[in-house]
C-alpha cells in the first residue's frame, strides 16, 4: 500500500517527476565525469614504481639537464640501472590528438618491465633511427600496424617529424598507460646538432633504477650533491613524487574540479529538497488524514523518505547509465585524457551520491510532516 | 445533563467527559474554547451536537475522539482514561476504537475506493484474504461495490461520503465520529448519507457522535444537544 502511495503519486505529476529525475540524472552525470578527469590524472601516480629515480633540474621541470651528467650518475653506488628522456610534445595532425610523446635513451624498456614488448620488437626500435614504438591502446585508437608512418608535427623541436612504428607494447597492469609513443633520443639528439646544436646534449630527465628501494631518500640525496653548484643543480625523487609534482602543477585546476563536481550535487540537492517540500505541503491532508486513521509518524516517515529516495535513486541510475557513453563523447571531443575511464569505485560513489541527496532533501518535510499537530491540520483541509 | 431514554442506560456510558477545558493562546491572548464541559454519551446512542460556528464543537469532538488534547478535565472512553495515553498509544487506540468521517470526506486522491477503505485494515494484523472480506462487506453495506476500482476524482461527493463511512466502519470501531458529514453535499446526497448512519446506529448498534449544523440531519439523531461559546446548553 505504501508503494502504491509512492509511485502513484510520482505517476500523477509525470512532469515534475520527469524533471526532476533528469535534474538528479544531469547532476550525477557532471559528479561522475569531474570525478573521473580527478581520477584519470591521480591514476599515472598510482602507477609508478618505487623501485625508480627521476632526476630533474631543479629550477622546474620545462628545464634540461646535460647528457654528460650520466657518466656521474651511473657510478652512483645502489644505481643498478639508468636511462633518460626529453618530452618531444609535437602535433600529429591536430591539436585534440593528444598522447604523450617522449624521446627516450636506451635502456627505457629493460627500465620499465611494465611496458610489455617483444625482444625482436626491442632490437628493430633501437637499431632503427626513425622507429618508435606506441602503446596498444593507441594503435587500436589510430589503427596503426607494425610498419605504419606517423607525421608529427615538432613544437618544442620544430620540424616536420616522421616515425615508423616497429613495436607495440601492451601494458603489465590495467593500471598501465597504453597511450605512449616513444621515439629514439639519437636520433632526435643527432637532428638538433645539425640545426640547434645549443640544445643538443640535453636531457628532459634522467630516471635510475635502484636496488633497494628503502635507500631511495640516501641516493637522492647523493645525486644531488653531485651537481650541488653547477650550472644545473637536480632535484632527484621517486618516480611517484615526481609524478606527483606534475600533478600537482594542475593541482589547483584539479581541486577546482572537485569543488565543481560537489557544487553541483548541491544545487541538485536544493532542487530536489524544494520539490519535496512542495510536494509534502500538498499531500499535507493526506498525511493528516493517515495520522487520524492511527499510523504513527515512523510510517508517514518512510512515505516522504521513500518519495525522495526513490526519485533520487531513479536519476543516479540514469545519470550512471548516461556517464559511460557521456565519458566516451568527452574523450572523443576533449581528446587529452587518453587514460579516461569511470572506475566502478566511482559508480558507487556517484549512488552514495544520489542516495545521500535522497536522504537529505527529504529531511526538513519529513520533520514537519511527523511533527504536524492532526486537530491543526484537519483545521487546515477543513 | 439528562440521558433519557437511551437504550444503553445513563449507567452504561461509553463517553465520560467531566469538568473538561480547552483554551488556545494566540500570542497573549488566551481564548477559552471549551469551559468546564461535562457530557456522557451511552454505548449505542447517536447524537448530533449542534451550535453556533466557533462554539467549540469540532474541538470537542476531535478531544473526545483522541485527536486533540484538553487543558483539564476527565474524559474516558470505554472505561479508558485516554487522557492518560501517550502519542503512539493513542493513535493505536484511535486505530482499534473510532472511525472518523469529515466534511470534505478526506479520502486519498491516488487510492481506489478500496484501497481507501482498506487502509485503516493495513495497521491490523489480518491477512490480505481477511481484509478483502471486511473491506468488501464495508462497501456493499454502503452500496458501493460497484465502484470499488474508482478513485475519489471518479465518484459524486456523496460517493465518497459514503467510501469514507465505509473506511470508518471497516474496523468495526467502538465509536464514529463524524464532523458536519453532510456539510458539503447537496439535499438528496445528504438525505442517503443520513439514513446510511440511522442504518448503522439502529442495525449494528454503532455509536454515533456527530457535530452538524443541518437541524434536518439532527433530527436523525437520537439525541441532540447544544453547544454555545463553549459550553453546553441544558436541553
Ligand atoms: N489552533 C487554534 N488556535 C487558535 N484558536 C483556535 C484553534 N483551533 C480552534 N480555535 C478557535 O476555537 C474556537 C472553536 O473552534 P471549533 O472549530 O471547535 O468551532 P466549531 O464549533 O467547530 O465551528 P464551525 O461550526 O465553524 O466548524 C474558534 O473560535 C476557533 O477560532
Ligand atoms: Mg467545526
Amino acid at each position: 500500500m505504501f508503494w502504491a502511495l509512492i509511485h502513484r503519486h510520482l505517476w500523477r505529476h509525470k512532469l515534475r517527476t520527469a524533471l526532476t529525475v533528469l535534474g538528479m540524472a544531469v547532476a550525477i552525470l557532471a559528479f561522475l565525469l569531474l570525478q573521473a578527469v580527478v581520477e584519470a590524472w591521480y591514476r599515472g601516480v598510482n602507477s609508478a614504481a618505487d623501485n625508480r629515480l627521476v632526476v630533474r633540474n631543479a629550477v622546474s621541470l620545462t628545464f634540461s639537464l646535460p647528457l654528460s651528467y650520466l657518466q656521474t650518475i651511473r657510478q652512483i653506488p645502489g644505481v643498478n640501472g639508468f636511462t633518460y628522456m626529453s618530452w618531444f610534445g609535437g602535433i600529429y595532425i591536430d591539436e585534440r590528438n593528444f598522447f604523450p610523446r617522449f624521446a627516450v635513451g636506451p635502456g627505457f624498456f629493460e627500465l620499465h618491465p611494465e611496458f610489455v614488448l617483444s625482444e625482436s620488437e626491442r632490437l628493430s626500435f633501437h637499431r632503427e633511427k626513425r622507429a618508435c614504438v606506441i602503446g596498444k591502446r593507441l594503435a587500436e585508437k589510430y589503427g596503426w600496424r607494425i610498419g605504419d608512418q606517423i607525421p608529427i608535427k615538432g613544437n618544442i623541436f620544430p620540424g616536420d617529424w616522421s616515425f615508423v612504428v616497429r613495436g607495440i607494447y601492451r601494458g603489465a597492469k590495467p593500471s598501465t598507460d597504453e597511450s605512449l609513443m616513444v621515439m629514439n633520443f639519437d636520433y632526435l639528439n643527432e637532428s638538433l646538432k645539425k640545426t640547434m646544436p645549443v640544445r643538443a646534449d640535453r636531457v628532459g630527465s634522467f630516471v635510475i633504477r635502484i636496488a633497494e628501494p628503502d635507500q631511495a631518500a640516501h641516493i637522492s640525496r647523493l645525486v644531488d650533491r653531485e651537481f650541488k653548484n653547477s650550472q644545473a643543480e637536480t632535484i632527484t625523487e621517486t618516480e611517484k613524487s615526481f609524478q606527483l609534482g606534475f600533478v600537482a602543477m594542475t593541482k589547483a585546476l584539479l581541486v577546482a574540479i572537485q569543488v565543481i563536481s560537489v557544487v553541483v550535487v548541491l544545487v541538485i540537492l536544493t532542487v530536489l529538497a524544494n520539490t519535496m517540500a512542495m510536494s509534502a505541503r500538498e499531500r499535507t491532508t493526506e498525511y493528516v488524514v493517515l495520522k487520524t486513521l492511527g499510523f504513527g509518524s515512523g510510517r508517514i516517515a518512510i512515505l516522504v523518505m521513500g518519495e525522495s529516495l526513490l526519485l533520487a535513486l531513479m536519476g543516479g541510475a540514469l545519470g550512471t547509465a548516461l556517464a559511460f557513453p557521456a565519458g566516451d563523447a568527452f574523450v572523443r571531443a576533449v581528446g587529452g585524457l587518453h587514460d579516461f575511464i569511470i572506475p566502478p569505485a566511482l559508480i558507487g560513489l556517484g549512488a552514495a551520491a544520489a542516495a545521500g541527496v535522497g536522504v537529505m532533501a527529504a529531511l526538513i518535510p519529513m520533520i514537519r510532516v511527523m511533527s504536524m499537530s492532526i486537530a491543526s491540520g484537519l483545521r487546515r483541509v477543513g | 445533563m439528562s440521558e433519557t431514554g437511551q437504550p444503553g442506560a445513563p449507567d452504561h456510558l461509553l463517553v465520560e467527559i467531566t469538568g473538561l477545558c480547552k483554551s488556545y493562546t494566540r500570542g497573549e491572548e488566551v481564548i477559552p474554547v471549551l469551559e468546564d464541559i461535562t457530557l456522557g454519551v451511552a454505548e449505542g446512542e447517536f447524537l448530533a451536537l449542534m451550535g453556533p460556528s466557533g462554539s467549540g464543537k469540532t474541538t470537542l469532538l476531535n478531544i473526545l475522539a483522541g485527536l486533540d488534547r484538553a487543558d483539564r478535565g476527565a474524559l474516558s472512553v470505554g472505561g479508558l482514561d485516554i487522557t492518560e495515553l501517550g502519542e503512539v498509544d493513542l493513535a493505536a487506540w484511535r486505530a482499534r476504537h473510532v472511525g472518523f468521517v469529515f466534511q470534505f470526506y478526506n479520502l486519498i486522491p491516488v487510492l481506489t475506493a478500496y484501497e481507501n477503505v482498506e487502509l485503516p485494515l493495513i495497521l491490523t494484523p489480518l491477512s490480505r484474504a481477511e481484509r478483502r472480506r471486511h473491506v468488501d462487506l464495508a462497501l456493499s453495506l454502503v452500496g458501493l461495490t460497484h465502484r470499488r476500482d474508482h478513485t475519489p476524482s471518479q465518484l459524486s461527493g456523496g460517493q465518497q461520503q459514503r467510501v469514507a463511512i465505509a473506511r470508518a466502519l471497516v474496523t468495526d470501531p467502538t465509536l464514529i465520529a463524524a464532523d458536519e458529514p453532510t456539510g458539503d453535499l447537496d439535499k438528496v446526497s445528504a438525505e442517503e448519507i443520513m439514513e446510511l448512519l440511522a442504518r448503522l446506529n439502529a442495525e449494528f448498534g454503532k455509536t454515533i457522535i456527530m457535530v452538524t449544523h443541518d437541524p434536518r440531519a439532527a433530527a436523525r439523531a437520537r439525541r441532540v444537544i447544544h453547544l454555545d461559546k463553549g459550553a453546553l446548553l441544558a436541553n
